[in-house]
């Protein structure tokens, strides 16, 4: 037990060392190669948050380590296009397709093209799918291996959070009588989110739910359900709410209750997304404050450090309570949404008097 | 103003490709877990539960069937003590009053057997009394006999007795 738990700590002040290492060496880089111009905070953070076409790992951009991934393109004239992230670094790029100043590529002749490319982001996302598929795959193997036996292991660790999922959320805010219908989006949606906020504080791996079109999909999907699984009841007092005037009703009413149904999920897409953006943001500002103190006086930079890094490491605490506490937000308002689609009129009576 | 929209520019833009494999990614997953993980999972969770709550069950009424049987062993044990109150007293009564009756009969043929011992020594005595008679009589018989013999043999003394005896009857 000794044996593993020092194991464990000796990985995380590894990987530790790698992402301060690897921030302040890419934010030193690119101090450095921009050295006629300052230092700026903005371009560099924004950069290490957007996607990118490779898998940067470490050192500067040019030169460093990274993986290159595979870009898919397709065209009306070309048709389609399959080569590694790595062919577009030449000059003159790849089959007319060359990287921009922003890095976006842009096809020479200037035609559109649809962009499918397999990048930083989207590996992340494969990533963290295969992981969720092993882990919960082996888990529930040893749910069938030790039948009506006490939880062990990772198990014991899983069910809680799976028992607090389907008592503490579904249970509560869809009602007993749905609730096992939308058990399982329920708890994918929640191991999803918390899964890859967790990844994302793995240094170089992105927070793929710091990117706004992984939050667009999932609220998305929430969008549709909540579309389809209305009752009537539901329906009834988004279009025409009963025991309201008619003008009412078509003036104020009904188009505030269609926004309503649109603005829901939209607001669990900015939530989700600007959380988990905003966490890697402020990482990155404290590795930025260093270089800002740096462009001063190099004692400064140094002196600064110690600050930054103190900050750095309550940040990430902090980012490991948000990791759940969004994973929970976002599945509780799911279930809270389809909870009021599915509600059935008890109150009627009440309302005719 | 310009850093502004160059910051928030690029964060804000959805990419559909980005989009597309999520949804790919996220449908695929959702599948797959349902089908090889939260069924399984759910089900064994259900499963337990049911099962504790079923021997939490049969515990209590393992409880109440044991206080029930207490309770019958207590009633059994309450009646085989009465029953065998009733078989001692029964028993005492039977004993009583067969020694009363052995009692009573054994005084009784007691009276019998002396009342009819009494009777034949009664007639025992009566026989041997007439007996006795009988041989009185023969003994006055033969003695008044021999006296006559003896005091008829001389004349004179003839004459005094019979005078005598005259004398008596006269006198009577």
């Amino acid at each position: 037990m000794k044996g593993r738990i020092s194991i464990f700590t000796l990985i995380f002040f590894f990987l530790g060392f790698i992402f301060f290492s690897n921030t302040i060496f890419a934010a030193d880089e690119s101090a450095k190669t921009d050295q006629s111009e300052k230092f700026n905070p903005g371009e560099f953070i924004i950069d290490h948050v957007t996607d990118k076409y490779e898998w940067h790992i470490i050192g500067p951009h040019e030169g460093g380590i990274s993986i290159p991934l595979p870009v898919i393109l397709y065209s009306n004239e070309q048709g389609l296009d399959v080569f590694l992230s790595s062919k577009l670094k030449n000059e003159e790029g790849y089959h007319g397709y060359k990287l921009n100043h922003e890095g976006h590529i842009e096809a020479e002749s200037g035609t559109s093209f649809y962009d499918f490319s397999i990048t930083k982001a989207v590996t992340a996302v494969f990533i963290t799918s295969i992981l969720i598929l092993l882990i919960f795959t082996l888990v529930a193997k040893t749910y069938t291996r030790r039948q009506g036996q006490a939880p062990k292991g990772f198990q014991s660790l899983i069910e809680p959070l799976i028992i607090f999922v389907r008592d503490d959320i579904a249970k509560q805010s869809i009602g007993v009588k749905h609730y096992q219908r939308f058990l399982p989006l329920l708890l994918t949606l929640f191991f999803f989110i918390w899964i890859s906020n967790f990844i994302g504080l793995i240094p170089s791996f992105p927070g793929i739910m710091g990117n706004i079109s992984v939050t667009f999909t999932l609220a998305t999907i929430v969008l549709v359900i909540t579309l389809f699984i209305g009752n009537k009841h539901y329906w009834q007092h988004i279009l025409w709410m009963p025991g309201v005037p008619a003008w009412v009703k078509i003036s104020l009413l009904t188009p505030i209750e269609i926004i309503g149904i649109i603005q829901r999920p939209f607001v669990l897409m900015i939530r989700l997304f600007a959380n988990i953006a905003a966490g890697h943001i402020v990482i990155l500002a404290f590795v930025c404050l260093i270089f800002i103190f740096g462009d001063k006086s190099e004692a400064g930079g140094w002196g600064f450090s110690p600050v930054s890094m103190a900050f750095e490491l309550f940040m990430n605490a902090m980012e490991l309570l948000v990791a759940f506490l969004q994973a929970f937000v976002f599945t509780l308002l799911t279930a809270m949404y389809i909870g009021s689609c599915l509600e059935e009129p008890h109150h009627a009576e009440e309302n005719h008097h | 103003m310009k850093l502004g929209i160059l910051l928030l520019n690029p964060l804000l833009s959805p990419s559909y490709g980005l989009i597309v494999w999520t949804l790919f990614a996220f449908l695929i997953v959702l599948f797959l877990l349902k089908k090889f993980a939260w069924k399984p999972i759910l089900k064994s969770l259900q499963e337990r539960e049911d099962s504790i709550q079923s021997a939490i069950d049969t515990a209590k009424k393992a409880r109440e069937e044991m206080a029930s049987l207490k309770s019958d062993h207590e009633k059994i044990v309450a009646q085989a003590k009465t029953d065998r109150d009733t078989i001692l007293k029964e028993a005492r009564e039977i004993k009583d009053k067969m020694i009363a009756e052995a009692k009573g009969l054994a005084s009784k043929e007691g009276e019998r057997i002396i009342s009819s011992a009494r009777e034949s020594i009664q007639n025992e005595k009566m026989a041997a009394i007439t007996e006795l008679k009988n041989q009185v009589a023969t003994l006055s018989i033969e003695i008044a006999e021999k006296i006559l013999k003896q005091e008829l043999s001389e004349k004179d003394k003839q004459k005094t007795v019979i005078g005598n005896l005259l004398q008596e009857v006269k006198m009577n």
